[in-house]
């Protein structure tokens, strides 16, 4: 750190680091230099003139903005006459704005209207009257804002919010002088590539651009703010939930940690579920085929005496559990909890199983730890970024824009490797686009080059790893020829995108599915953190293998043990030492053997060995591969209860459905995807007599013999700190406002930022030497189309809370499947008709869109659709390591459908 | 959705792919060919340069020459400037307004006639003054306009 320099302002000195924004550090000294186009979030503007400040030996006045701090300088920002011209600046854009506060959705949140006040310009006293014009009508074209130019003061925040912190470079200005608005292109809003995250709703000034509200809400001032942590995707942004009268009412992106006021489209304008009205508010039991409304009494004193029944008779194998990853982490600790020590059977798993099981399994065999092993904000930073297998932009929104961030500001060198035209490629250096399931061998590829051309760091391989000479032989053997060929990925590019990887200081791997949905998932996990660790591009800040977490907070539910084969904290249920431990914390016996998988427990339910199940805000009917089975497998079980807080696909085939509340009604954490557990606030009630998670678990348990009596989830985690020590340190009173990052061993513990530094998790790194294998299914004569299958942005997971809004169905209400135009034609079928896709498992009827992301021979379609649902096609064959399963790769046909 | 652009454009304009700082020549191009810029145009311009389609909206905006709307086949620009605004500039316009149906900056049905008032032409002396195509009309009456409006879609009636 540079020395500081001492200036003054006003006759009263300041330090600040040299270079420091004069405007920004006279604000945090309390000197509110007035501004409207600044913003600490955007690069400098200087057009709105109201910072102008005076600065001694200077001739001009100069914007405080674009002043840097130095030492000696001595500043004047308020005298008569600089006073004098910002009212007048002020005045000026006033005689120009419709100064309609009266009925203004943004009266009380206005910066202009601020001014005005602190400036006294009331009617009466204003100099300037607005040459004769009309008000223009609103752009009220887009689903989630509307924009009103007369109420814009061409600040140009709302352009760069776009461009600088979203890299999307939707909008512009239009026109000149007077008239200039901005603008999204030649049509209006709703008819540009806008993708609704309200970038610029969140950074607007005024009113220009506002929210559009379903009902409008109340003035600005009659609404109370809830800050907690949204409910979609593992970035974990913060949000401001905005309350009048008991309902939701406004969603804003939260300035914290870590995305600092960002959202995605989601996030911001897709909550419109909480308040549904169809959300459960009563138990219900099912009677003779239908459901009938019950007390909790009865439905909780049902589920115990059915599963207590199950127990006595069949054993606790015949019963299993799924918990959730929409669930905070108290209510998963509880949740595996009650299976483990209530139920006495480790059938415990989540749908992390369909995401990320081999990243867990990889990464820990590899580092000694399955997680994210950088933080999110340090991939801005990053001198080359490799992404593999994640589509950000749809699925990680806010990462994405630190990504392109990383590109455009700060000089790194962009890497996609993927089957398809995701968005990032239009911001990359190289895009590869290899085969659905060869990752193995283009990693060997590169892993060749880099030996070949001495580009490895033989000290780190040396110092901080162990078997590199059994892998070694193996990278030898796999020539480039071979890999280009596996993959069809030309050689020359493989080759540069190896040495681009190598030659970085800080090279960052991000993933996500695209690799862990595959047969052999944990050899492609295997083989990335085989490539990190050869460069030595691990443990450093900025430098990692970075998976991203699918849900809210499915890394907590895989930390909080909600898997067949671990405790909390990731202690193996088969070692001896680590059960003995459990068992005297939860004074139960515990059962020694490892526990089903998800689609493990499909498959013994459909045999009849499983008989009951719990499954709590998990909707597997529409999540899980090959669902014919899976439909099937719960219609075979002799009891299924399920908490949830709509009647889902798989509520529907429940015998007692418990109604539960949502994360909007709840108080406790979410872990994001860099290992950060975040607080979640409740801003409203839950409906009717539904009840929080970790209620009804405690009331289950207790029904069960296992006595649970917390107070509330503040007490839950104190006894996840005790049990876990990645934990240990994790406390509610300790998280507030960044939360903390796991591991945090002791109440004194920081947290950790990043991990591996200086050695690894277990020790020594591990090199894995794998061998390329194929995947399960590949296309043949009779199915010659490769399908994969993923999300998009604007709805998640099995659609039950996503589709519930309005504003996201108006982007995309319906399910497609994204076909090449060549694939098309073979079948006579033109965009936008209908086209059957069958696989040996299934088939399903959806529309045909090609939008040029896929390659010929590939299809892909989204899963969010159960009028046809992708996951009647997709392949249940798994990983035999991390039994996920191939959800990525299945053969499948094209018909037109006449 | 740039097919209305005649394929010799889009071969002309070819080389200059990737090339945004080409964006006001292509524009150009486009205005000469087809007459005015439509949201299409500005879509391909936007893939063909690299230049976000906002970007060029901005562009086509700013500079008043170029049209976002079909034009007419014939352009009547009438004076309004302070000598014609004094020799009675205020009642030939109502004269065609009237006469064609339409506003300044506006069009006729048929794309016949585009009227658009101006500034200045710089012809006080012939006050008051209008300019059809590239004819100067001065010291007008507003019959007189009208007639001269209605005497040069004749002449294309018989040219035609």
């Amino acid at each position: 750190m540079s020395e500081r320099v001492s200036f003054a302002i006003d006759g009263r000195t300041l330090e600040a680091e040299p270079g420091a924004n004069v405007l920004e550090v006279a604000h945090s000294n309390g000197i509110e230099i007035p501004g409207l186009c600044y913003h600490p979030r955007l690069s400098v503007t200087g057009s709105c003139r109201l910072c102008d400040v005076k600065v001694e030996g200077r001739r001009k006045w100069i914007p405080a903005c674009q002043l840097e701090a130095e030492e000696g300088l001595s500043i004047t920002a308020f005298d008569e006459e600089l006073e004098s011209a910002r009212r007048t600046l002020i005045e000026l854009l006033l005689a120009d704005h419709n100064c309609d506060c009266l009925v203004c959705e943004s009266s009380g949140r206005c910066e202009l209207q601020d001014l005005a006040y602190r400036y006294g310009l009331d009617e009466r006293t204003r100099r300037f009257r607005a040459p004769v014009r009309e008000i223009p009508p609103e752009d009220a074209s887009s689903p989630v804002l509307v924009y009103d130019a007369s109420k814009c003061i061409a600040c140009e925040r709302c352009i760069k919010a776009c461009d600088e912190i979203q890299g999307k470079e939707i909008l512009s200005y239009a026109h000149r002088g007077l008239q200039t608005v901005v603008t999204a292109g030649p049509t209006d809003w709703g008819g540009s590539d806008c993708d609704g995250c309200g970038e610029c709703v969140q950074l607007c000034p005024t009113g220009a651009i506002r929210e559009k509200l379903d009902v409008r809400p109340a003035r600005t001032w009659e609404l109370e703010s809830t800050q907690t942590t949204c409910s979609y995707c593992g970035v974990g942004c913060r949000l401001d939930l905005w309350t009048h009268d008991g309902r939701i009412v406004n969603v804003t992106g939260s300035d914290a940690i870590p995305n600092y006021g960002s959202t995605c489209v989601k996030g911001r304008f897709g909550h419109n579920y909480i308040q549904a009205d169809d959300r459960l508010t009563t138990p219900l039991i099912k009677r003779d085929g239908a459901f009938v409304e019950a007390t909790w009494d009865e439905a909780l004193d049902l589920v115990a005496s059915r599963l207590s029944g199950i127990k006595a008779e069949h054993g606790p194998g015949a019963i299993g559990g799924l918990s959730s990853a929409t669930c905070t982490n108290e209510e998963n600790y509880l949740f595996q909890k009650l299976i483990r020590a209530g139920i006495g059977t480790n059938n415990v798993d989540h749908c992390a199983r369909l995401c990320h099981a081999s990243t867990v399994a990889g990464l820990a065999a590899a580092f000694g730890s399955g997680a994210m092993t950088n933080s999110i904000a340090e991939l801005e930073f990053a001198e080359c970024i490799l992404v593999t297998g994640s589509n950000t932009t749809e699925t990680h929104p806010v990462i994405a824009s630190l990504i392109k961030r990383a590109v455009h500001y700060h000089g790194a060198k962009l890497i996609v490797i993927d089957p398809r035209r995701i968005d990032l490629v239009r911001h990359a250096d190289l895009w590869l686009r290899q085969r659905g399931g060869t990752d193995v061998a283009w990693l060997y590829g590169m892993m060749h080059v880099i030996l070949q051309e001495g580009l490895q760091d033989d000290a780190f391989i040396a110092d901080r790893t162990e078997r590199f000479d059994e892998l070694r032989p193996m990278i030898e053997a796999f020539t480039l020829d071979r890999a280009a060929e596996i993959s069809g990925i030309p050689a020359q590019k493989l080759a540069e995108a190896a040495r681009l990887y190598a030659s970085a200081d800080k090279a960052s791997i991000v993933y996500s599915m695209g690799i862990t949905q595959h047969t052999h998932g944990t050899d492609n996990v295997l083989s990335l953190a085989n490539l990190a660790m050869l460069t030595g591009s691990i443990g450093k800040e900025s430098s990692g293998v970075n998976p991203l977490r699918g849900q809210n907070n499915v890394q907590g539910a895989c930390d909080l043990g909600a898997l067949p084969n671990v405790y909390p904290g990731y202690q193996k249920v088969d070692d001896p030492d680590v059960r003995a431990k459990f068992e005297s914390a939860w004074g139960r016996d515990l059962s020694p053997s490892v526990g089903l998988t998800i689609v493990e427990m499909m498959h013994a339910a459909a045999e009849g060995k499983l008989k009951g199940m719990l499954i709590m805000g998990e909707n597997p009917m529409i999540s899980d591969p090959n669902l014919n089975h899976v439909e099937e497998a719960l219609k075979a079980l002799d009891f299924l209860v399920v908490q949830d807080i709509f009647l889902t696909e798989t509520a529907q085939l429940a015998d007692v459905v418990l109604p539960a509340a949502s994360f909007a009604e709840t108080i406790g954490t979410f872990t994001n995807t860099e290992r950060r557990v975040l607080m979640v606030h409740p801003a409203v009630e839950p409906p009717g007599e539904a009840r929080h998670d970790w209620k009804i678990l405690c009331e289950l348990a207790s029904r069960l013999g296992l006595p649970m009596a917390f107070e509330n989830a503040e007490a839950i985690m104190d006894e996840i700190a005790s049990v876990s020590p990645i934990y240990g340190g994790i406390h509610h009173h300790r998280l507030e406002p960044d939360g903390l990052q796991w591991p945090c061993a002791d109440d004194d513990h920081p947290g950790t930022v990043f991990l591996h530094e200086g050695q690894f998790r277990r020790g020594l790194g591990k090199f894995h030497p794998v061998e390329y294998r194929a995947s399960e299914e590949l296309p043949d004569d009779e199915y010659p189309i490769v399908l994969s299958t993923g999300r998009i942005l604007e709805h998640f997971h099995t659609g039950s809370m996503s589709r519930r809004s309005d504003a996201l169905n108006a982007y995309v209400s319906e399910a497609y499947a994204e076909i090449h135009p060549a694939d098309l034609e073979k079948i006579g079928v033109t965009e936008g008709e209908q086209v059957r896709v069958i696989t040996r498992r299934g088939e399903i009827v959806t529309k045909a869109v090609a939008n040029g992301r896929v390659g010929e021979g590939a299809i892909f379609i989204p899963f969010h659709f159960v009028e046809a649902a992708a996951n009647r096609l997709t392949n249940d064959a798994l990983d035999p390591k991390a039994k996920i399963p191939e959800l990525k790769v299945a053969a499948c046909r094209l018909e037109r459908v006449s | 959705m740039s097919d209305l652009l005649p394929i010799e454009l889009r071969e002309e304009c070819a080389p200059l792919a990737g090339h945004p700082e080409h964006l006001i020549h292509v524009l150009r191009r486009v205005q000469e060919t087809v007459g005015f810029i439509s949201p299409d145009s500005e879509a391909f311009v936007s893939d063909l340069l690299g230049v976000t389609l906002s970007r060029v909206h901005g562009v086509v905006t700013f500079y008043h020459l170029f049209y976002t709307e079909p034009r007419g086949r014939h352009t009547v620009r009438l004076c309004r400037g302070t000598a014609c605004h004094v020799g009675g500039a205020g009642g030939i316009q109502s004269a065609l307004e009237e006469h064609l149906g339409i506003k300044p900056g506006e069009t006729t049905e048929d794309l016949a006639v585009t009227l658009e008032t101006v500034a200045c032409l710089g012809a006080c002396a012939l006050a008051p003054v209008m300019v059809v195509d590239e004819g100067y009309h001065g010291k007008l009456t507003a019959a007189e306009a009208v007639a001269i409006v209605d005497r040069t879609l004749s002449g294309e009636a018989e040219a035609g």
